[in-house]
Order: structure tokens, then sequence, then C-alpha cells
């Protein structure tokens, strides 16, 4: 049982590491990673709703009829997304703001539902809260990651903070769209030859 | 004039997949055959329109009246989810043609943060109610435009010799980032 907790706990943050493992919930990553903090918020609430939604949907397995499961699960995790979406509106307005339609498409984030039927559906309620907690972690610590990137590079500042030198000149190409593509697909690029050279396996096509 | 405006902004300007990005998930699953793209882009096309207006009815008569709106989010992706099984069992009783074009891509649509962002994108826009049609039906056609773009340049892909490393996904989303440049060309035309 232990074994199976830690095994859990590490696997979300580099076997399982969304997005770049678990190429899922890609849309937020791109879209609101012009800034570290951003990254962090957006991770951070994800994390949040993950965690609860794995829970809830664990504990309630063996209740929900297989057919409607799906419907069932968007309804529990639509009910948590809205309770991220009014305690941030009330606690953290400017980022609410920043962050804008992507708090409510928390729901339709790919990671969220793919968790609860991957893992949660199969699990007691503890591993599985464990493992929203290990997955959430990873994708804000992801995030973050490519925030940084973006706004060091980009605009010359991280966490707002400026940390380039007077005589640097922004990439301004960075902080907007296209950007965003570019810097994940090279994330992975690096990733994918980290694991070569360690001789592991892909899980990405 | 000011429709066209609107219509621009939404199909080139601010391509609901490479301006905004929405919708990734599909836009890299899908995207490897000109087929399937094809299909999947009719489909988010149809139930886009269709998820659109049912959300702004919904939102207009019944959320901002009662004053609900901090229950948008549970209503809007109830109506999507409820209303593409429901397409889907529509489509599959009527037609058998289209049901094989666009069945499989339909369960797809509900996770698709393309859908469910027109939807949120309109509302908070606060826009009446043609410009909601135009809006949500341009989004989409750009959507499909860019997925069958893309699957375009995937097919490409899969003949030239890409580094080991940055096979698959990696190639993919950097190929995107020079497709979005391209797309910000349009960025005089509308704003």
């Amino acid at each position: 049982m232990g074994n199976k907790i830690t095994e859990t706990l590490t696997a979300g943050l580099w076997k399982r590491i969304p997005p770049f493992r678990l190429v899922l919930g890609l849309c937020p990553a791109l879209a609101v990673t012009m800034s570290a903090e951003n990254g962090l918020g957006m991770g951070l609430a994800t994390a949040f709703v993950l965690t609860l939604s794995n829970g809830a949907i664990s504990s309630l397995r063996n209740i929900i009829p297989g057919k409607v499961r799906i419907a069932s699960y968007i309804v529990i995790i639509a009910t948590l997304v809205s309770i991220v979406e009014i305690l941030m509106k009330a606690y953290f307005f400017t980022l609410a703001e920043q962050l804008g339609i992507y708090i409510p498409l928390i729901v339709v984030n790919c990671i969220v539902l793919g968790r609860a039927e991957g893992f949660a559906s199969k699990n007691p309620p503890f591993v599985s809260m464990i493992d929203g907690v290990s997955v959430g972690i990873g994708y804000a610590i992801s995030l973050t990651l490519i925030g940084s990137i973006r706004e060091i590079l980009g605009a010359g500042t991280w966490f707002g903070n400026p940390v380039m030198g007077e005589s640097f000149e922004p990439i301004s190409f960075l902080v907007s769209a296209p950007g965003a593509f570019v810097t994940i697909g090279s994330i992975l690029a690096i990733q994918n030859l980290f694991s070569r050279w360690r001789g592991e396996k892909f899980i990405q096509g | 004039m000011d429709l066209i405006y609107l219509a621009i902004s939404a199909t080139f300007v601010n391509n609901i997949l490479l301006g905004q990005y929405l919708g990734n998930c599909p836009f890299l699953g899908v995207s490897k055959k000109l087929e399937t793209a094809i299909g999947m882009s009719v489909a988010v096309v149809f139930v886009t329109i269709l998820a659109s207006t049912f959300t702004w009815s919904v939102s207009a008569y019944v959320l901002k009246p009662y004053g609900l709106e901090f229950l948008q989010t549970l209503t809007f992706i109830l109506i999507i989810a409820s209303l593409v099984q429901l397409v889907e069992i529509i489509i599959k009783k009527q037609s058998k043609a289209l049901y094989n074009a666009l069945g499989v891509y339909l369960p797809l649509i509900t996770t698709n943060c393309a859908v469910m962002g027109v939807a949120l994108l309109i509302a908070k826009k606060e826009l009446g109610f043609i410009e909601m049609l135009v809006f949500s039906s341009t989004s989409a056609i750009g959507y499909g435009l860019a997925l069958i773009l893309f699957a375009g340049h995937r097919e490409r892909l899969q003949i030239s010799a890409v580094p080991q490393s940055m096979q698959g996904t990696a190639i993919a989303l950097v190929t995107a980032g020079i497709m979005a440049l391209a797309f910000m060309g349009f960025k005089g035309m509308a704003s």
C-alpha cells in the first residue's frame, strides 16, 4: 500500500507529467502562460479541481451507473470549477481577470476528465486524491516552466521582476500566440532527447 | 459593415485555434489525415453553431433575468454535453451516411474546448442574436480552416526526415507555431 502511494505520488512529476508526457490539457498550457505568475495560478487552480474531483468521483465510483458516467463526471467537475471561479474572483481578482475564460474552461480540460476516467474510476478515494495532487502539481510545474521561459525571454522579467540586464532586447515573438506553440514544441523535443539519453521508453506517440 | 468586420476578426485575426488556443487536443489528435480533419471540421461547425444558439438563449432568457450568472459554467457544459448526445442520436436515426461520416467525432466534441470557448466568448462580449450567429459560424469555420490546412502540413511531415527527438507531437507543435505566425499577418485587417 505504501509503495503504491509513493509510486502514484511521483508518477505525476515525471512519468506522467502533463502536458508533456500526458499530451492533455494543451489549451491552457498555450493560452495563459504569457507569464510565470499566470502559469502558476492556472496550474494551481487545475490541481485543486483535479484533487477534489478525483476524490469525489472515486468515492462515488460504485454508485454512478456506467452508461451516464461521463455526464456525471462533468457535473461534478463543473461544480468544482464554479467554486474555483467564484473563489478566484473574490480573492485574486486581477489574476482571475487575466485568466479570463480559461478558468471556466478547466471543465473541458482533458486532464481532469482523463484522470477521472483513467484513474479515479478504478481506484479507492485516497489513492485517487494522491494521483490528483501529483498530476496537478506536475501540471503546475510545467505551466510555470513554460511561463518562465516565455516571460524571461519574451519580456525580460520573471514574476514581474526584471531579471535580464538593461541591454537585453526582448524577443516579443515569444509572448504572442506563435511563441507558445514553439516553446512547448521545443521543451517536448528536449524532454524526448533527455529520455532517450536515459534510455527510457516513450509514452507519447 | 460591423458584421463583416466581426466575421473577418473571428475567422482570421483571432482564429479560435491559432490566436485563442482553443481546441488543441483534437487539433493534434485528428490532424494526421486530411480526411479525418475534414470530418472533424464539419462536425465542429455544426455543433458550435447549435451550441452557441442554445447557450445564448438560455443565458439571455433564463440566467440573466433571474440573476443566476454564477451557474454559467455548469449550465453551458450541460447544454453542450446533452446537445452532442442528442445530435448523435438524431443523426444515427435519420441519416446513416452522415452518421458514418461524423459519428466518431461527435463524442470527442464534448471535451473540445473550442465549442465551450465560443459560447463563453459570446457571453463575455455580450453579443446580440445576429452577431452571435455570425461570430459562432465564422469562428467554427476558422477552426476548420486551420485544422484542414494543418492536416495538409502533417501529411507532408510524415514523409520528411525529422530529427528523432522532434518526431510526433514536438514537430507538430512547432509547425503549428509557424502557422500561427502566418495567421498573425492578418492582424492589420481587423482587431
